[in-house]
């Protein structure tokens, strides 16, 4: 591998320095370049897009169908078709992503020690992927088998726990194993980035490579680690069919991990299975939901960005 | 893939100053490092145990039923997933269809043609970053939205479908193109431009075809993605259809879709036939990451 030759974009791409080649107007070049510039422009216009096609249901949701008051509610109000209430739907996410981060950052972390600082560059190129295999399960397949093996095998016949068919515990133990790689993958990143001197230091002073680690490196990739963090709880806030599947179908007010209780996410795949018309109370709940969805993990994404770029500045 | 980073092997290094009676080899030490070995191979232990008991729990239905019959209420031993794998192959075609060109345009822009310090460039950048963790049922929404918009009237439909993963996949290929263009050495596109090529010529000649072997792993893999998804597409009603795809606005399911359902099924036959539908589902995407895999070893070239 030769370091000498530079990566990166070309001289006329407003580099300073470079002989300005966009004197003569050249009609075609012009033309292509708005045309990548207008798909570049696509991310953008999804972002308003998703704001724009859930927030018009929303408005009507809220006009002619419920007060905030019953959004935010902990019970629905009785005799309503909508079932308005949010507060349970959010201590279901709340429960879930809990549950889901005591599994994965502890684990995601220690993987991601291993590989950036005691595996081999060779052994790293070969562990590296093995830990990324667990992003490509598809989701439904965790849900599967947090219903067919983790609630019935493990906690009801391992641990003999008094669980449901439906538990919040078994749907967040799997949804933390799906999220360990977003941890490990951009932990090790962060340690990774943490210059070599800085170990050099801390082994010079006579600590170990465990006492390196948790005490010169880890507190050094601090920002990193837990830009990362931030990311899986976005992942996991978000995920949809695991907690479908294996939490539970119906709005349940509890805190209790051996409960079933519906995520917010939970909500929008059973409402949308049912048949709602277009404009009906639930077809614009589930809108609602969304949008809160939305809101939420745009937070935590803005989040964990501005962590990011705070974090790239420090080496 | 990211290239060696500044401090590519820290772990090198750190175990050539700590030689001979080193000071690893104490208690905590060898139980710190246990437990790094156990957090690195839970994953796979897990991945393992889900493979195998998957595949016990299926194994009855290893047959050709399984992939050349419909869903059937009838006769649920025999029920089949046809209507599931075509449909998540024209879903497929449709997504990449979408996705590809727009993706590769927008990274080749952000790569190859935007300013550095532009604010709309920063809020592209940013708006992808998010985009990018976006949960999938916000795509599934925006979808509805979209064929709202087309006035579609019918629900799960091809094109809907292909619009919400395309949507949904559109940020990974974005980011691994411009990973793949970003990788191309300067010196080429310099002697390029020396010879009297525009910028585009440039890029379309000499950067693009360079990256191709990049931008086909991130698309493979981007699709892999897809092709698992479900929760995007229970938005937009694709059901349970009993016939073949045969358009773009035919109604339509897919594998995963297929699964959901009848994983929720009380009957015992139905479980088991989605246990071996996901063992069929998991084949198809550790083969889409194997060609990724092929491609990138076989065809990158590294500078």
């Amino acid at each position: 591998m030769s370091t000498t030759i530079q990566a990166g974009p070309p001289n006329g791409a407003g580099l300073p320095g470079t002989p300005d080649l966009g004197r003569k107007l050249r009609l075609g070049e012009a033309t292509i370049k708005a045309s990548l510039f207008a798909s570049a422009l696509l991310s953008i216009a999804i972002t308003i897009g998703i704001i724009a096609s859930l927030i018009q249901p929303v408005i009507e949701f809220f006009s002619t169908h419920v007060s905030f008051s019953e959004f935010f509610a902990v019970t629905d109000p009785s005799g309503s078709s909508a079932k308005p209430a949010v507060i349970p739907l959010l201590t279901g996410t709340l429960v879930t992503t809990v549950i889901a981060l005591l599994v994965a950052v502890p684990i995601g972390l220690g993987a991601a020690m291993y590989l950036s600082e005691y595996a081999s560059k060779r052994a790293r190129k070969w562990l590296k992927p093995t830990v990324e295999l667990l992003a490509g399960v598809p989701s439904i397949v965790y849900g599967f088998f947090a219903v067919t093996f983790v609630t019935p095998v493990v906690l009801k016949g391992w641990l003999n726990l008094p669980v449901g068919f439906f538990n919040m515990l078994s749907a967040g133990l799997v949804l933390g194993v799906m999220i360990i790689p977003t941890v490990a993958s951009l932990s090790e990143d962060a340690m990774s980035a943490v210059p070599l001197a800085l170990r050099q230091g801390s082994l010079a002073m006579g600590a170990n490579r465990m006492q390196t680690t948790l005490r010169v490196v880890f507190p050094a990739a601090l920002s990193g680690i837990a830009a990362a963090v931030v990311l899986g709880i976005s992942r996991a806030v978000g995920e949809t069919m695991i907690v479908a599947t294996a939490a539970g179908n119906g709005k349940n007010f509890s805190l209790n991990p051996f409960d079933a209780a519906q995520t917010l996410t939970g909500f929008i795949a059973t409402t949308a299975r049912g048949e709602n018309p277009v404009g009906s109370a639930e077809y614009d709940m589930l809108f609602a939901v969304g949008l809160l969805l939305f809101l939420i993990t745009l937070v935590i994404n803005a989040i964990s960005i501005v962590i990011v770029r705070r974090f790239r500045q420090e080496y | 893939m990211s290239l060696a980073s500044p401090a590519a092997s820290p772990a090198a290094a750190t175990a050539s100053i700590v030689t001979g009676k080193n000071r690893d080899r104490d208690l905590k030490s060898v139980l710190f490092l246990s437990v790094l070995w156990f957090s690195l191979f839970f994953g796979v232990m897990v991945l393992i145990v889900l493979i195998v008991d998957t595949a016990v729990e299926g194994a009855p239905r290893f047959d050709a039923a399984l992939v050349t019959e419909y869903q059937s209420r009838l006769r649920p031993e025999e029920t089949g997933f046809r209507a599931g794998i075509l449909g998540s192959a024209w879903l497929m075609v449709f997504t990449a269809a979408l996705a590809v060109p727009l993706g590769i345009a927008a990274a080749l822009y952000l790569e190859e043609f935007a300013g550095a310090k532009r604010w709309y460039n920063t809020l592209i950048e940013v708006s992808l970053q998010n985009l990018a963790a976006v949960p999938s049922v916000v795509y599934g929404m925006l979808a509805v939205g979209v064929m709202a918009l087309l006035s579609f009237t019918n629900k799960g439909v091809v094109l809907g479908g292909a619009v919400a993963l395309a949507l949904l996949i559109l940020p990974v290929i974005i980011i691994t193109t411009r990973e793949a263009v970003r990788a191309v050495p300067r010196d080429i596109r310099d002697g390029s431009l020396a010879l009297g090529a525009t910028v585009w010529q440039t890029t379309w000649r000499q950067t693009l075809p360079s990256a191709i072997p990049g931008i086909a792993t991130g698309t493979i893999l981007g699709l892999s993605r897809a092709i698992g998804e479900a929760a995007p597409l229970l938005l937009l009603g694709l059901g349970n259809v009993l016939f073949d795809p045969t358009g773009l606005t035919s109604p339509v399911t897919a594998l995963p879709m297929q699964i959901y359902t009848l994983a929720g099924d009380p009957k015992e036959e139905f479980r088991t036939a989605a246990a071996a539908a996901i063992i069929l589902l998991l084949v198809m995407i550790l083969a889409m990451n194997a060609i990724a895999i092929f491609i990138r070893n076989k065809f990158q070239r590294s500078w």
